[in-house]
């Protein structure tokens, strides 16, 4: 088995990281993540960052408006604005 | 020369889903939280005058808005007295799905548990709204609402790896943002 097949750059264990925070990164990039997570301390840290990141997220059930319910706010805010103007 | 200036053209960017996520902790109704965010944004618009520049216009609009919620649970408790106890179904599409079981178990968290929460939303979108405009769209839209990568590719027209790019940028900055402000 090639070498690069199992061993990524601190870049690509970080994108799978990221992936991962999303239940989007596979099986196989998770191997390559763990493997590189067992010996290099700077993908040991960002995953720690990261995790604890999407746990504090999660934990606060933010919430937001969708595109649609924003653009609709916006229109009746510029209609209210060209009103006020005229 | 007061130290902030007004902008109503960037509320909608910069500050709708600050007020949006406040009000909705506050009153639980998604509906509900538009139109107190509406109204918000109206309010202002007519006492724009007012504004006298020395807080910024987020904290003079959460000001308004603050005024919003109350009298939007004073509406609430004067009709108190008039209401009835209402067991209904919510719609078709939900039937058997009781008012008073959608109701969240109050006993689940306690005051300072919700409390915290709010805060920790606060907090967020406290560093959201330091990230550049792309960063923190892509990011609200991946993190927040739980969009597929491929429809805010879309949407966006921007590539997958560039999506990743932009959401690793963030994750990093709101992670540095949060050490500082909340996980500290």
């Amino acid at each position: 088995m090639k070498k690069n097949l199992l061993f990524i750059s601190c870049e690509e264990a970080f994108e799978i990281c990221d992936k991962s925070q999303y239940n989007e990164a596979t099986l196989w990039e998770k191997i390559k993540l763990n493997i590189r997570y067992t010996w290099c301390q700077f993908t040991r840290a960002y995953v720690k960052k990261n995790k604890k990141l999407t746990k504090a997220i999660k934990a606060s059930n933010i919430q937001c408006l969708n595109q649609n319910e924003r653009q609709a706010l916006q229109e009746q805010l510029d209609s209210q604005l060209k009103n006020l103007m005229h | 020369m007061p130290d902030h200036q007004i902008n109503p053209n960037k509320w909608i960017d910069l500050y709708s889903d600050y007020l949006f996520n406040y009000t909705i902790t506050r009153v639980n109704d998604r509906e509900m939280a538009k139109d107190l965010v509406q109204d918000t944004f109206f309010a202002g618009l007519k006492s724009m005058k007012n504004f006298k520049g020395e807080a910024s216009e987020r904290t003079w609009l959460i000001s308004i808005l603050k005024r919003k919620i109350i009298d939007y649970y004073r509406k609430i408790n004067s009709n108190k007295g008039k209401a009835e106890v209402r067991m209904s179904f919510v719609s078709d599409e939900n039937e058997g799905d009781w008012l008073e079981e959608r109701v969240a178990d109050p006993f689940d968290k306690t005051a300072e548990d919700t409390l915290e929460i709010d805060e920790l939303g606060d907090a967020i979108y406290n560093c959201l709204s330091k990230l550049p405009e792309k960063q923190a769209t892509v990011f609200k839209m991946k993190t927040i609402e739980g969009m597929e990568t491929e429809t805010i590719c879309n949407e966006l027209n921007i590539t997958a790896s560039n999506l990743w790019v932009i959401i690793h940028r963030a994750r990093i900055a709101m992670a540095d943002c949060m050490q500082k402000t909340w996980f500290k």
